[in-house]
């Protein structure tokens, strides 16, 4: 497995740590040592490093100045970090490869058979080790190293965890048994349900890499006649599982839909309601996470005053957390709070609360532009004129635009102005350059709390799992109730036809041929024009779309969901 | 979504609070205003420091820029009736800035560029930024904007408002330019005699006007060439000047613009100061000095220069670190107190408090100077505060006197290590610096194997050097230096005898090879070959090479002596900031790792025992959102909701265990379609999945690996 030598110049050579040593990590148990063994990796991009350094005088000190750079990391890892936050950069989101359909049953179906107590007194060391593996030095090596090993960490990682389940297994010498009937059978049945092509397709994926995670355990002394073998194939398996998955358009998901599933759809409030009921886990310690946060407020405040501003990262809705630092601290003196996950918040209100209730100003401005500049003009001559701004959430989706972000680094940059915000999505960093970030003067702190995000979450009613529907319905209602009685009946034709359809997949909606003469039929209009204008009114109110079909036929389509329409249509009986 | 809140006005409070942040944590507020104090003021000295460097940096680069500026439109300036005559061609100077891939630093130095050309050339200046100009007629916009602004401040007393009225209003076209510039010079020039002669006399009559592009790549090239277009048309009538911002090469400018357009230009080139050089002496004068009492821990410095060479090159970046570690510094060590000039902290060390007192017994450092003192100082210095404080007063001074001499000596050595083949030690001073705050240089193969190239130097760069080391350390403020000068002068004294010796001595090595080239036959040749090799094998070192060998000995000796790192020094805690990990936190944080960290292992945060699970798999009580994370890492591309849905009821339902009876289970299983709710749509909140119009009740994954 030691691999070639001689990639481009002949001096390069790649080491890489022995068969055995890989062995012994897949059959041995224990995570810690695949974590070893990455640093061996990372010891051993010095050494290549090390090498380079020979090739030329000039590199020479850049290469050097990289292996201080590893080196430094590696140090800063084994300093006491706060809460053990050293994950190698490539271990985290890397490319997408292929997965099989039934693996998330499967684990489900092993996490819940994990007993609670999953814990073996040996592991007990695990967590102070684990923090003291240089790991995150790999995350800045160049592209190239980068590429390789992590190709190689994903490989040698797919085999551990592969072996994952004979581990459990093994342990688990006698689970209980109505448990693992339970979950046998959940784990089947969502098999059985499965089309019989998908799975074929998914076995012959899986085929040669998984080693029957449902069949008997592996066993390791075969593979170590073949190791060579596989790791060659792994090398290219990579490649080719990475167009693999990138090339087939088909999904390999189950049909099933949650309609199916005869689960009543939960609106807003009934969410909230059983949330409600459901005890938050982990109160105390969340509780102690967040007076860990509590006691840096002053901190905070001082940071604030020097000219940082403060951004907050981590899992977990960091809004209670600034509501606290607002009432404790911020009673006294002039701030502004920012909803920012707000569906509706822009610039301009923020700008506009900013002129006009803090500097109490009158008039309007031509462009934000305009009235920032105001702002900033105001600020720099009254130099008693502080102001706080609290933004929750400075990347949701209205405020995370370059133009929105651009302004507000300019506010935040006045020593006035002190800016404390929170962030959460995994890409937040990347609305900043480095324009924008030394604008902006951040001091990043990771305030990871756990904590539910309620409000964060209740307005983003896109999703569709809880996709209440009430506020189609009431609009709806209140479009069509303003209208004539033949523009209803109109509407309520097409509707009903469409409800009629709705187990056809490919129904393309109802071609405006068939429906004049419906409504003709109805006596609801007399000529095409006249059902034309009708059209054209319930397109500017959204309720219908058109569409051209192959054929340049036009269709006519309702765009909401089948059961918000019969809703809709059963109200509508009631009020006839 | 937007709430001020406003408190009532006698609430207010006064805004000299921060002092009170200071100390308002935990209860060791002691002395609290004072740390305050003095970490304000060693702030403000450090900054004044830094634009004092700045400055001295750029004044060459201004210096020829003036000039230039100066020279562009002599003629404009020398007889008003001919220039017309003479500009027949229409070539706008410009100057093209080079200044580095540090945008961020460049608003500094355009700032003070600008003030220098305002003291000097003219009151006529415009910048412009890329993301003003998205159209000419924004561009013109601004810069009339801009230039009449300063026209206003030229003469604010008299017709103030009507420009201002008329600011808004004006058309914005060359020609108004045009009218506008003749009118300003008239007025200056009628003004002349009477007063304006004082104000002006820094400028001429009639002041190029010049226009500044920040950032010349990132301007709309149609925006530019017409801009430039049709400058040049006007370019008689108004002494117009370009300056472009360059980040990456003055190459770009032929790549922006068609050679129609640039051939309008008449450039020259102008080039900053590299950033690398402007952080070195920043470093130099900031840390390699004992004009400042602070001082940064290896690791700290190692993780500033690291954001500096591989983030983002900035320089202000680099001081802002810097501003950090002071506050994190005062902020977090209460005996920070005595972190200021010697004569001050020997004041404060006679006025500590009894905790105080505690707080220094209490360091480590001062620790293991105690274990080595006689028992029975032990007992006084752990009892007797007015002992302590003495005793404390002692080694500051001492401590005070080790940096003094560090700085020196590792000048020295820099000098000797930086001219090495390849650099074991760095070429930078700042990478020896770091290798000798780290640990004992002189145990390190680095040092070793540069000591053998030094062995090796020949006798010309022995000299300069010790000729540098000398001036060195005849310069530093150290005392402890005279015999090292002396010792130093003495070997350049022997060196320059064995030159003399050396003289004679040719004359006489001179015939042998004389010899040589006469016999050409092979036989002798070889002969004479292994004879001299022979001798050579034999013979003893030359007293060059013994000189060599005291010299590198003498250097090594000094280094042993100086270079001791911090640590091993009492009291180095009070000067020295160590804690890199706030540090790296804070400055270049990982909100990724953070909320990966979170997901996969939530014991990292949850101090909880049923949480805690081996290597790569997690328990199944662990909260919700972790759960549903890991499930969806078994996904594909598309996650279908009902599975997802299914797995996670499975895991969650086998938590509560089979004690939950059939009976309620439909109440049971609501909440837990609630909880699943919740749970995926913080994921979406996070960026992990978002809705999809695929397939019915799909949604879409969004990222990958990390399972």
């Amino acid at each position: 497995m030691s691999q070639p030598e001689g990639r481009g110049g002949g001096a390069l050579e790649v080491k890489f740590v022995p068969d055995e040593e890989v062995l012994k990590h897949i059959a041995d148990d224990a995570g810690i040592k695949v974590r070893k063994d990455k640093a061996q990796l990372t010891v051993s991009v010095k050494r290549f490093v090390k090498k380079l350094e020979n090739i030329s005088d000039n590199e020479a000190q850049e290469i050097l100045e990289e292996k201080n750079y590893v080196a430094a990391l590696g140090i800063c890892a084994q300093d006491p970090v706060e809460n053990g936050s050293s994950v190698s950069g490539s271990e985290v989101y890397s490319f997408q490869t292929p997965k099989r359909s039934s693996k998330m049953a499967e684990l489900a179906s092993e996490l819940a058979q994990t007993p609670g107590q999953s814990v073996a007194p040996d592991h007990s060391e695990c967590p102070e080790k684990t923090a003291k593996t240089p790991q995150s030095s790999s995350k800045y090596m160049f592209i190239l190293l980068m590429h390789v090993f992590s190709l190689l960490l994903q490989s040698k990682k797919k085999e551990f965890v592969s072996t994952t389940p004979y581990r459990l297994r093994k342990r688990l010498a006698a689970p209980d048994p109505y448990l693992e009937s339970e979950s046998e059978y959940s784990a089947s049945c969502s098999e059985e349900e499965d089309e019989e092509d998908r799975k074929e397709v998914s076995t012959v994926i899986s085929g040669q890499k998984t080693p029957a995670k449902t069949k008997a355990a592996p066993t390791p002394p075969p593979r170590n006649t073949v190791a060579k073998k596989t790791k060659e194939d792994k090398m290219s398996n990579l490649v080719e599982e990475y167009f693999e998955a990138h090339s087939s358009s088909k999904v390999l998901t189950s049909d099933r839909t949650l309609q199916k599933l005869r689960k009543r759809r939960l609106n807003q409030q009934t969410l909230h309601d059983l949330l409600k009921k459901a005890p938050l886990a982990y109160a105390a310690e969340i509780k102690d996470l967040n007076q860990q946060h509590e006691s840096l407020f002053s901190k905070w405040l001082l940071q604030l005053h020097l000219g940082f501003n403060i951004v907050l990262y981590g899992l977990g809705s960091k809004r209670d957390l600034l509501e606290k630092f607002r009432t404790s601290l911020l009673q006294g003196s002039v701030h502004l709070v920012v909803n920012g996950y707000f569906p509706s918040i822009t610039v301009r209100s923020i700008l506009n609360s900013i002129t006009e209730e803090v500097l109490d100003h009158i008039g309007t401005f031509r462009s934000p532009l305009d009235q920032l500049e105001f702002i900033i003009k105001r600020f720099k001559e009254d130099s008693s004129l502080e102001l706080y701004v609290l933004i929750h959430n400075l990347d949701s989706q209205m405020l995370r635009g370059e133009r929105s972000q651009q302004i507000l680094a300019q506010l935040s940059s006045l020593p006035s102005i002190y800016l404390i915000a929170s962030i959460d999505h995994i890409n937040a960093p990347l609305m900043w350059d480095q324009a924008k970030l030394s604008l902006y003067n951040w001091l990043w702190y990771e305030t990871t709390t756990f904590s539910p995000y309620v409000e964060e979450t209740s307005y983003e009613n896109s999703l569709l799992v809880q996709q209440s529907g009430s506020l189609a319905l009431s609009s709806l209602t209140h479009v069509l109730r303003s209208l004539t009685l033949n523009a209803r009946g109109i509407f309520r034709l097409l509707a009903q036809y469409q409800l009629e359809n709705k187990d056809n997949p490919s129904y393309p909606g109802l071609s405006f041929q068939d429906f004049y003469q419906q409504c003709r039929e109805a006596f609801l209009v007399n000529s095409d024009l006249t059902l034309r204008a009708q059209l054209t009114e319930f397109r500017d109110h959204k309720l219908i779309r058109t569409k051209r079909g192959a054929d340049g036929v036009e269709y006519l389509l309702i765009p909401v969901d089948d059961s918000t329409l019969t809703d809709f249509l059963e109200k509508e009986d009631e009020d006839v | 979504g937007c709430f001020v809140f406003k408190p009532s006005p006698k609430k207010r409070r006064v805004s000299q609070k921060t002092a009170n942040d200071f100390g308002a944590r935990n209860n060791d507020s002691e002395d609290a205003e004072l740390r305050f104090a003095t970490c304000q003021s060693l702030w403000n000295q450090i900054k004044s420091e830094t634009e004092q460097i700045q400055e001295d940096l750029n004044k060459q680069l201004f210096d020829n820029l003036v000039s230039f500026l100066r020279q562009s439109h002599s003629e404009f300036q020398e007889k008003t009736t001919e220039w017309t005559c003479r500009m027949k061609s229409r070539e706008i100077p410009t100057a093209a800035l080079v200044l580095g891939v540090n945008v961020t630093d460049h608003d500094l130095t355009f700032r003070s560029l600008s003030e220098v050309l305002q003291n000097n050339i003219t009151p006529y200046i415009a910048l412009l930024e890329a993301k003003d100009c998205p159209g000419i007629k924004n561009l013109m916009q601004k810069l009339m904007g801009q230039l009449m602004d300063c026209y206003i401040e030229v003469d604010s007393l008299e017709d103030e408002d009507c420009v201002q009225v008329s600011q808004k209003r004006i058309r914005c076209s060359m020609t108004s330019l045009i009218n506008w510039y003749e009118d300003v010079t008239k007025k200056t020039d009628s003004k002349t005699p009477s007063k304006k002669r004082t104000s002006s006399s820094r400028h001429w009559q009639s002041p190029p006007v010049i226009v500044i592009f920040k950032d010349m790549e990132s301007f709309i090239t149609k925006v530019l060439q017409d801009f430039i277009v049709i400058s040049s048309q006007h370019i008689r009538e108004l002494p117009l000047v370009l300056i472009f911002g360059i980040a990456t090469s003055p190459m770009i400018i032929h790549s922006l613009l068609p050679h129609s357009v640039s051939s309008l230009l008449c450039i020259e080139l102008f080039q900053s100061l590299s950033c690398k050089e402007h952080l070195s002496t920043v470093i130099e004068k900031l840390l390699l000095t004992a004009q400042f009492p602070f001082k940064l821990g290896e690791k700290v410095l190692q993780v500033l220069i690291n954001v500096f060479l591989y983030h983002d090159f900035s320089v202000q970046n680099f001081i802002k670190g810097f501003q950090l570690c002071i506050v994190e510094h005062f902020y977090s060590q209460p005996l920070s107190v005595l972190c200021c000039q010697l004569v001050d902290a020997k004041k404060r060390v006679n006025s500590l408090s009894h905790n105080q007192c505690e707080n220094i017994r209490r360091l480590p450092s001062f620790r293991r100077y105690v274990e080595g003192q006689a028992s029975q100082k032990q007992i006084s210095l752990l009892t007797e505060d007015n002992f302590l404080k003495e005793i404390i007063q002692k080694l500051l001074e001492d401590l005070h006197v080790y940096h003094e001499n560090y700085i020196s000596v590792l000048r020295c050595l820099h000098v000797f290590t930086s001219s090495l083949p390849k650099y074991p030690l760095g070429k930078q001073i700042r990478e020896l610096y770091c290798a000798c705050l780290e640990n004992r240089v002189w145990e390190t193969e680095e040092y070793e194997s540069s000591l053998q190239l030094a062995r090796m130097l020949n006798k010309s760069d022995l000299v300069t050097m010790l000729q540098q080391c000398v001036e060195i350390f005849v310069s530093s403020s150290g005392k402890e230096f005279d015999k090292t000068v002396e010792k130093l002068k003495e070997f350049l004294t022997q060196f320059q005898k064995l030159e003399a010796e050396a003289f004679q001595e040719q004359d006489v090595s001179l015939s042998p090879q004389k010899d040589l080239q006469k016999k050409t036959d092979l036989y002798h040749l070889q002969k004479t070959l292994l004879e001299l090799k022979e001798s050579r094998r034999s013979k003893k070192l030359t007293k060059f090479e013994k000189l060599r060998f005291e010299v590198v000995d003498y250097i090594d000796s000094l280094v042993r002596n100086y270079l001791v790192p911090a640590d091993n020094k009492t009291l180095h805690e009070i000067v020295y900031f160590n804690t890199a990990s706030v540090l790296r936190g804070h400055l270049n944080a990982a909100p990724r790792i953070a909320l990966h960290t979170a997901l996969n292992n939530p014991y990292c945060y949850l101090k909880n025992q049923a949480l805690k699970s081996d290597g790569g798999s997690i328990s199944n009580k662990a909260p919700d959102i972790c759960i549903v994370y890991k499930l969806h890492l078994e996904c594909g591309r598309l996650i279908n909701l009902v599975d997802w849905l299914e797995a996670f009821s499975t895991v969650v339902m086998a938590v509560e265990g089979p004690n939950a009876d059939a009976a309620s289970s439909d109440q049971v299983d609501d909440i837990i379609h609630a909880r699943f709710i919740r749970a995926v749509s913080e994921l979406e909140l996070l960026g992990f999945i978002k809705p999809s119009k695929q397939k019915t009740d799909h949604v879409a994954r969004l990222t990958w690996g990390g399972c």
